[in-house]
Formats: structure tokens, C-alpha cells, sequence
């Protein structure tokens, strides 16, 4: 591509399109932004679905703001969405940009420092009126003032241009206004030479309902492409190989779509009713609107009146016999803790998935961080142990959740799920599982009375499941401490010492299940970096970068919290320096020092954004040249 | 629902007893507390109502009142501080089959529980809320509660109460309840089949039961339980009755527009000749008032401007929560069919690799 800028506002001539150069490219991360009101969310979404059918590996992340509209034009009204796509292996949704679509000065104003020179920069120079780069704080239009020379500058009027492919159309000057992000999408599609037909017809079907918005967008659409594909704009298009990955069906899947099917598949796997009981919270709650819509499967789900109300209906609903969860984030997760005191004490299964966000109180709660993982473990009254368990991308999600639902019912317990706002929202491919593949989960419920104490426990010591309806065995339950034996209320001494005991043992007894961990990179040497949860693709891709530089260095990521793994300690032992990068300050590090008794060395990132490649990848660097750190 | 869960009701041929109700647990409530009648009263109506020992789950949070399930041989939960609504809601909606009671009182339900009580009430699931109203924080020692009257001395008003009371009725009542009642602990003939009411009602039912506290409120209610000025102070309610009151029913309610006033009834005993209104004046109470403005007027009757009415304030149908929710699942079947987990995993937009 030329580094030429240009300013259009017309098309050009109907004659035979330009001939163009085609860059072919290893890998490419674009990020769409513009006004919250812009449609960014549903064009970066639709440009995935693109790159996923031509068979391209993908990985996204949406950044948006927590107001729904916030006033137009503002900077802090700026919604965005960043995919890397390429042939084969994307680990994240990309560092900084290749190529940034700005919507207007906002959004201009807000993403070009992270922008390289020399990037290309497509934006809508028809958003750039007097008002709007006032609003940006624009004191003269960076499209004319030349501060934007060292970009390859593609400035369209796709405010104009949309405007007039629509004119007759019967919409309003609004309603037209509102399928620019189509016309957005086209230029974007052309560039990237990718077809529209199939584009066309997830428009159709998609605006089904309206069809006159349906045949608005999919005007758009073909305008922006048609426009691109006449004019000389693009000097040069992008070509992304897909290189097949492991032959399946595949589907583009997001972190809470992923844990939602999840916790399906763990009902069917187990025949057992699914209820989920929730109360709406950013970002958790597609999870309730995903298993709401799947009424037809054997799935309850109540809107609770609050966040206590959520988890204590799924304790009413484990205790009925079903297989009971509930969804939140951060300040709800806080809000439940006295419930998950009582389960605890009822021995009930149950699934609390904490989707964090960045924290204290609201914080930034349309970004994400994992600063929940101390709470997930210790944020309780009283000694109450609880499996916590995390999912390291979008897709691991699914089987984090089978993975809860297997733990909860197996040892009578709740069990802690964290995911958070970054991966629960991101997408990726998934590659569809063979249902008859999937492991069973076992579910029993006892149902003999010869025998029975409701607190006696099995080899793996859990007690037994028994519901209500059961003939013969009526006994009370409740948050009193209780007898080993029999359940009954018990205040003696000895017996509460024994009961908080047992609870910890059968917690700390999972390790001896878990299979062994495995590292990526060589098993012993310089440097280990110990990850957990969807710091995941940073610090694999990370790894990937400093092995190709010839730096040696190892990558473990932890599926299970609590407890540990059995092998850590050891694994541990084989690597000098163990670097710990984290989206907090440094919360799994303390628990490996305390696990270990050894130092560990903290990356932390509390931005409300995910990790960058290059930032895993300069402490790697760091240490690897001997720099003494922190 | 899962097939293994659905304890059919077929299995309660046998004839049940108020024996097979208690539980081996000692009852430790103080002797003389109001509690024990309530406890008497239920083991004694729940054999009566041709349910299976196995299908009745008793839910309660914390207080007094919340022990109430260690002493019932039932199924039951003594869960935490004010959620049993909650948790109740949730077997509920897991187990419809069941007969799901909560325990409760005026600390648990009202103050900090009362945001599940109201939402409960709201959606009209199937739970019979049973609220043992003493005015006052037993378990804790003494400290007022949502129901203690204004200037009241307790542990934490030692200066009087400035806490203005709710009407747990009203409360209800103003939550769209379809069943609401009060009762005296210790009038038997009242409580026995009001609480078989409750048990029979589709949707929330809600009982308020005055009960005496012996240690931290004694007395609480002994105007209303003393025969000598008992008729003075309560207003029975009866189903389609003039709401009238007093020893020989002399007095009555009648409405001028919104505003309730007390008057004689004429020719009643003890009121004069010639004095006193006819009894067709009087309000009539009805029960099944689909607007139920009557009832929520009745709600906040309190002394000592107005008798303390007793017995059913409302009990009207409507849709049980469990029932619109089985109801979803039918529609959802139908519109999606059978779930089949293969077929939703491979939904969406997919796409195949060789």
C-alpha cells in the first residue's frame, strides 16, 4: 500500500477497477472504533465471522464503555474492538494495531498513541466537523493539519457515502446514519479481500425482523465494498493464508457462550436438571441470557431479586437435587460470600462462576482483572475451604465448566469458576466436540434409608446427596455446626475441630486426583513463567516470541487454585527465577511463595486491559539478559 | 424434570399421625414461648393433608422462630439470616411436587430478609410462609425489630422506639400477596384452620402469627389475649360478615368513602334505642376482593384508634410462579423442540475444516 493520504467523498468513475497489489501477511490485528452508538461491537463481531468461515485462527477483544450511550462524540463515549487474525495460532487479540478504523475525531483521539507509524488509518472523515473534534478536543482537524503524515491515511466520508447510497431508501437522516458501520464493514472486507455474499446473508438474517433495516445495512454493506473495491484508495489489499487447523466443525465461540454450553453439557453428561439462579451483572450475565433462551433442555434459570437471592435459591435447587449454579462478577461474588458459608456447611454441590471485572466496588466494570483470586479463596467468614478453579480463553471456558460441575458433585461442594470480562466476551475458533466423546458425570442420590447418616462420607469424603421427596430419610440440614455422623446440631468441642478438619481434607484431597501438570518449553533451566486464567494466550504467545529469539524459557498455567496440584512444588524447583504475570498485584505470586516458601517475581498489570505480547515478552528478555527486576 | 426426582404423591396411602411429625430433637425454646403452639398446631394439620411425610421441606433463617425445623420430622433447613424465602423459592422451582414452608419472623423476614419476603410474595410461588411476629429480637437478646411499637423500650431503645412499625400484613398485602392472615398463637380454634388454609392456597401463602416473647416482651399481646378486653381490641374477620366487634358485636366498621369509623351497631345489646347505625351500614368483609382495597385498609387497623383484625385478609387466585415456569418450558419445547445437546453445541456459525 502507498503511503499517499487522501481525503474522498466520491466515487469514483464506473470503470474497470484499479489493479492492485497484494500484500500477503503473516498476521494482522485491525481495531474498529467509534462512537458507543456506532454499531463498533456488532462490525468487529461480523468481521469475525468472516475470518473464521475463510478458516483463519482469530482471537478477539471487545473494549467497551459502561455507559450504554454515552453523549455523542465524547471520549469517553469511545467503544472499540480489536481482532488478530492469521494463518494458523493466535494466542491474543494482538498488541497494538496494523490497522486502526477510526469513526470519528473521539475515537481517533483515544487509540492513535498506541497506532505505529506508518499503520494504516482508515477513519470517516465526515465525523470530523467543527463540533465533534471540539468535543475530542481537536484544536484543528488532524485529516488537514498533517499530524497524521506518518499514517497511511485512508480518509472516506462514510457518513456522506452511506447517506447517499441510502437516499430513497425511505429511512430517516438518522436511521440512515446508523448503517455506516456496514458501510465500514464493506470497505474493511474488500480491503482485507474477503467475499460479502456470505456477509449479505447474515445481514438478512440478522435484521430479519426489520426489513427495511435488513435491506438498508446489506446497501451499506455493498456500498462500502463497491466503493472500495472502484476507487484507488486502496493502492494495495491484505491476503491472511488460512492454514487448516486439526480437521472438525468449527464455531466461533465467546468466554460466556463457551461456559454456558458448558454447564449444559454437564447436565446432559449427568442427567441431571440444570438451575441457574442469578441476578444481572456486567459482564456475567450473557451467561444467564444464553441458558434462558435453552428452556427446551432440562435448564431452569431465575432472575433473582438480588445477588444473595441468586446463590440461595441454587443452594434451595442443589438441595432439591439439581445440578445448581450461579453467575456474577466481582461485587456480587462479595454479596454471596455469607451464602457460600452455609453451603459450605450443607455440603451441597454447586457452581459460583465469578466473571471478574476490574475492581474495587464498580471500578471499571466493562474492563477486565483478575484481582479475585485472594476472595475466591479466603473471602469468607470462618474456616471455609472451596475448590476454585479458572478458564485460561474463550473456549476453555466450556470444559472449565464440565471440569467445576465434575468437582462439585464428586466430592459435595461448591466450587469456584473465574473467568473474567476479557476472555468472557472475547472469541475465538472453537472446534466442536464429539458429544459421545465428552466424559460422564456421575450423579447419585441416595435413596436407601438402611443405614443412612446424612453426614457419613465416602472414600473421597463426600457425604451423600439426598433429596427432599426421598422415603424414609427426612433430616434436617442447616449452617449450625453439626455432628460427623448424623448431622444433628452438635456444640460439642471435639466435634467442630473434627468437622472443620474433614471439610479441609476433602478440599485438599482433589490434588490427588489432578493430572499432572504440564509445561510447555523445557522442563528445567533458567526461567519459568507460571500463569493462570486468561493471562493465558499472552504469556503462550510470549513464550513462542522468546523461543524464536532463542531464549529458553518455560510456560505453566494453572488450571486449579485451590487446591494445587500436587506436582507444583516440584515443577517449581526445577527453574531458577519463576515470573509470575498477573492482571492484579501479584495474588497468585504470594500464594506460590507461601506454597513453595521461595520468591517469585510479579508482573502486574492493572490497566482494565489484558496483558500485550511485548510485555510478557520484554520481562522475559529482562531477566533472560541477567537485569535485576522489582 | 428428572425422572428420579418426581416422588409421585401416590405413595401416601398410609395414614399419617401427629407423631411421625415430631423429630427426636429437644424442643429448646423457653417454656411458655408462643413458639411451641405454633409447632403443636402444624404436626398436628400436616398428617390432615394427605401429603406424603417425604414431600414437606421446611426452610427457615435465623432466630427463634428459625429453629423451627430441627423439630419437625420432615425434610428441613435452618439456612442463613433472612434468605430462606430464597432458598425455598429456589427447591421450589426445583421441585414443584413438594410442600415448601417457611418459618420465619418478624427480625428474619422483615428487616433483613425483607427484600426475598416482598419478591417471594411478588411472584406468588408456591410457599406457605408461616411469620412468628413477637415484636422483638429474641435470640440476640432483646433489641427492637421492624414490628416493635413506637416508643417501646428495648435493649437498643432504651430511650423508647422511634423506629416506626410496619404491618407485616400491609406489607404483603402492598407486595401483591394472594393469601394473607393473622392469627394469636395461643387461639387455637383459629390457628389450626387458618394454617390449613395456608396449606391449601396455590400460590404464596402468608401467615402472621402474634406471638408472645416470655423473656424480652412479655406481654406484648396480653391486652389482645385478655378475655376480659380481648373483644374490645380484635376484629374477626369472617368471609363475607359486617365487620363487627366487641363483646355482644356491638360495634362495627363502617367505610365514609375511604375513610373507616367506628360505630354502634343498633339494636345490638348495650347500645341504646334509637342510637346506633343499621347493620347493613357495616363493611363486609370479603376475602376474594380481586382490588383487595378493603383488606389493605384492614392491614393497617392498629391500636388504639382500631381493633387489631384476625383471620384471613385476603385469598384470592392467581397463577402460581411454578406452574407460569413449568409453563416456559412447554413453550420453549415447543418452539425449539427437545433439547439435543450434539446439535446445540454445532449451532451458530460454523464451519468445517477437512
Amino acid at each position: 500500500m502507498s503511503g499517499n493520504e487522501q481525503v474522498a467523498t466520491e466515487p469514483p468513475g464506473a470503470l474497470a477497477p484499479p489493479e492492485r497489489h497484494v500484500e500477503e501477511l503473516e498476521r494482522v490485528v485491525i481495531r474498529f472504533v467509534g462512537d458507543s452508538g456506532d454499531g463498533m461491537q456488532l462490525t468487529g463481531s461480523e468481521f469475525s465471522r468472516v475470518i473464521a468461515r475463510a478458516g483463519n485462527a482469530f482471537a478477539t477483544h471487545p473494549d467497551y464503555p459502561s455507559e450504554i450511550r454515552a453523549p455523542t462524540g465524547t471520549l469517553f463515549g469511545v467503544s472499540g474492538f480489536q481482532i488478530q487474525f492469521a494463518a494458523n495460532r493466535v494466542f491474543t487479540s494482538g498488541d497494538a494495531p496494523d490497522v486502526l478504523v477510526a469513526m470519528n475525531p473521539a475515537a481517533l483521539k483515544t487509540n492513535l498513541g498506541e497506532l505505529a507509524r506508518g499503520s494504516v488509518l482508515l477513519v470517516n472523515s465526515g465525523a470530523f466537523t467543527a463540533a465533534n473534534l471540539a468535543r475530542a478536543g481537536y484544536a484543528s482537524n488532524p485529516l488537514e493539519d498533517g499530524s497524521l503524515d506518518s499514517y497511511r491515511l485512508i480518509a472516506v466520508d462514510i457518513s456522506l457515502l452511506t447517506a447517499r447510497a441510502l437516499a430513497g431508501s425511505g429511512l430517516s437522516k438518522k436511521e440512515a446514519d446508523r448503517c455506516k458501520n456496514y458501510f465500514a464493514l464493506g470497505l474493511m472486507l474488500c480491503l482485507f479481500g474477503r467475499p460479502i455474499e456470505g456477509e449479505i446473508a447474515d445481514v438478512a438474517e440478522r435484521f430479519a425482523h426489520i426489513p427495511r433495516f435488513a435491506e438498508a445495512n446489506v446497501t451499506a454493506l455493498r456500498a462500502g465494498y463497491g466503493f472500495a473495491e472502484a476507487s484507488e484508495l486502496f493502492a494495495s489489499t491484505f491476503e491472511v493464508r488460512a492454514a487448516p487447523p486439526q480437521p472438525g466443525t468449527y464455531r466461533s465461540i465467546t468466554g460466556n457462550q463457551a461456559t454456558a454450553l458448558g454447564f449444559v453439557a454437564a447436565s446432559e453428561l449427568s442427567a441431571t436438571p440444570l438451575f441457574l439462579g442469578s441476578y444481572p451483572i456486567t459482564p456475567a450475565t450473557d451467561i444467564l441470557h444464553e441458558l434462558t433462551t435453552l428452556r427446551n433442555f432440562n435448564i431452569t434459570t431465575f432472575q433473582a431479586e438480588d445477588e444473595i437471592a441468586g446463590i440461595c435459591s441454587a443452594i434451595g435447587a442443589a438441595w432439591g437435587g439439581h445440578l445448581a449454579l450461579t453467575t456474577t462478577s466481582g461485587p456480587g461474588m462479595a454479596l454471596k460470600t455469607e451464602a457460600l458459608g452455609l453451603v459450605t456447611m450443607l455440603e451441597l454441590p454447586l457452581v459460583i462462576v465469578n466473571v471478574q471485572r476490574a475492581g474495587p466496588s464498580t471500578g471499571l466494570p466493562t474492563k477486565t482483572e483478575q484481582a479475585d483470586l485472594l476472595q475466591a479463596l479466603y473471602g469468607r467468614h470462618g474456616e471455609c475451604p472451596i475448590p476454585v478453579i479458572a478458564a485460561r480463553s474463550p473456549a476453555d471456558c466450556f470444559d472449565a465448566a464440565l471440569e467445576a460441575c465434575r468437582i462439585a458433585v464428586k466430592y459435595m461442594t461448591p466450587v469456584i469458576l473465574l473467568t473474567d470480562g476479557g476472555i468472557a466476551n472475547a472469541a475465538e475458533p472453537w472446534r466442536v466436540p464429539d458429544v459421545a466423546s465428552l466424559p460422564r458425570i456421575e450423579v447419585k442420590y441416595r435413596t436407601e434409608a438402611d443405614g443412612f447418616a446424612p453426614y457419613a462420607r465416602d472414600e473421597f469424603l463426600a457425604r451423600p446427596w439426598v433429596t427432599p421427596g426421598t422415603p424414609g430419610m427426612e433430616h434436617r440440614i442447616g449452617g449450625l455446626e453439626k455432628d460427623f455422623l448424623s448431622g444433628n446440631l452438635s456444640h460439642d468441642a471435639q466435634n467442630h475441630q473434627r468437622m472443620v478438619e474433614v471439610r479441609a481434607a476433602k478440599v485438599a484431597g482433589i490434588a490427588a486426583e489432578l493430572p499432572p501438570l504440564v509445561v510447555d518449553g523445557p522442563d528445567a533451566g533458567e526461567l519459568l513463567v507460571v500463569g493462570w486464567g486468561s493471562t493465558w494466550g499472552a504469556i503462550a504467545e510470549a513464550r513462542r516470541q522468546a523461543e524464536a529469539a532463542g531464549i529458553a524459557v518455560a510456560h505453566l498455567h494453572l488450571r486449579h487454585l485451590n487446591p494445587l496440584p500436587a506436582d507444583l512444588d516440584e515443577i517449581l524447583a526445577r527453574y531458577r527465577t519463576i515470573l509470575v504475570p498477573e492482571l492484579n498485584l501479584g495474588q497468585l505470586s504470594r500464594l506460590l511463595r507461601e506454597r513453595c516458601l521461595r520468591e517469585v517475581q510479579t508482573l502486574h498489570k492493572v490497566q482494565g486491559r489484558p496483558f500485550r505480547v511485548s510485555e510478557i515478552l520484554a520481562r522475559i528478555k529482562a531477566i533472560s539478559a541477567g537485569a535485576e527486576h522489582e | 424434570m428428572n425422572d428420579r426426582l418426581d416422588c409421585s404423591k401416590e405413595s401416601v396411602a398410609v395414614s399419617l399421625t401427629r407423631k411421625d411429625f415430631e423429630s427426636e430433637q429437644d424442643v429448646r425454646w423457653c417454656p411458655g414461648c408462643g413458639d411451641y403452639s405454633l409447632l403443636a398446631q402444624i404436626q398436628k394439620l400436616l398428617p390432615q393433608l394427605g401429603i406424603a411425610r417425604e414431600n414437606f421441606a421446611f426452610v427457615s433463617g435465623i432466630g427463634c422462630s428459625s429453629r423451627f425445623p430441627y423439630y419437625m420430622d420432615t425434610y428441613g433447613m435452618h439456612a442463613i439470616h433472612g434468605r430462606a424465602p430464597a432458598v425455598a423459592s429456589g427447591l421450589k422451582l426445583a421441585r414443584p411436587e413438594l410442600s415448601v414452608w417457611v418459618v420465619t419472623g418478624d427480625g428474619d423476614a422483615l428487616a433483613i430478609g425483607g427484600n426475598h419476603f416482598i419478591h417471594a410474595i411478588r411472584r406468588n410461588i408456591g410457599l406457605k410462609i408461616v411469620l412468628l411476629n413477637n415484636r422483638i429480637y429474641g435470640l440476640t437478646k432483646g433489641q427492637f425489630s421492624p414490628t416493635t411499637e413506637l416508643g417501646e423500650k428495648t435493649k437498643t431503645s432504651p430511650y423508647g422506639n422511634i423506629d416506626r412499625p410496619f404491618s407485616a400484613a400491609a406489607l404483603a398485602l402492598g407486595a401483591g400477596a394472594t393469601f394473607v392472615a393473622r392469627v394469636v398463637d395461643t387461639d387455637l380454634a383459629q390457628l389450626g384452620p387458618i394454617l390449613a388454609r395456608a396449606a391449601a392456597h396455590p400460590g404464596t401463602a402468608f401467615v402472621e402469627v402474634l406471638q408472645n416473647c416470655i423473656v424480652f416482651n412479655d406481654g406484648a399481646y396480653a391486652a389482645l389475649t385478655d378475655k376480659k378486653q380481648r373483644d374490645e381490641l380484635r376484629l374477626v374477620l369472617e368471609h363475607g360478615q359486617p365487620l363487627r366487634f366487641g363483646s355482644n358485636g356491638e360495634r362495627g366498621i363502617r367505610l365514609a368513602g375511604l375513610r373507616p369509623e367506628i360505630v354502634s351497631v343498633a339494636g345490638a345489646p348495650g347500645v341504646p334505642e334509637g342510637e346506633g347505625v343499621a347493620l347493613s351500614e357495616l363493611a363486609v368483609h370479603d376475602e376474594s376482593d380481586p382490588h383487595g382495597s378493603l383488606a389493605f385498609l384492614l392491614a393497617q387497623f392498629a391500636a388504639p384508634e382500631f381493633p387489631l383484625p384476625l383471620g384471613i385478609f385476603r385469598a384470592v387466585a392467581a397463577p402460581a410462579f411454578e406452574d407460569m415456569n413449568a409453563a416456559i418450558e412447554d413453550t420453549a419445547r415447543q418452539q425449539r423442540g427437545a433439547g439435543d445437546l450434539a446439535s446445540l453445541l454445532a449451532g451458530g456459525d460454523t464451519w468445517t475444516v477437512a
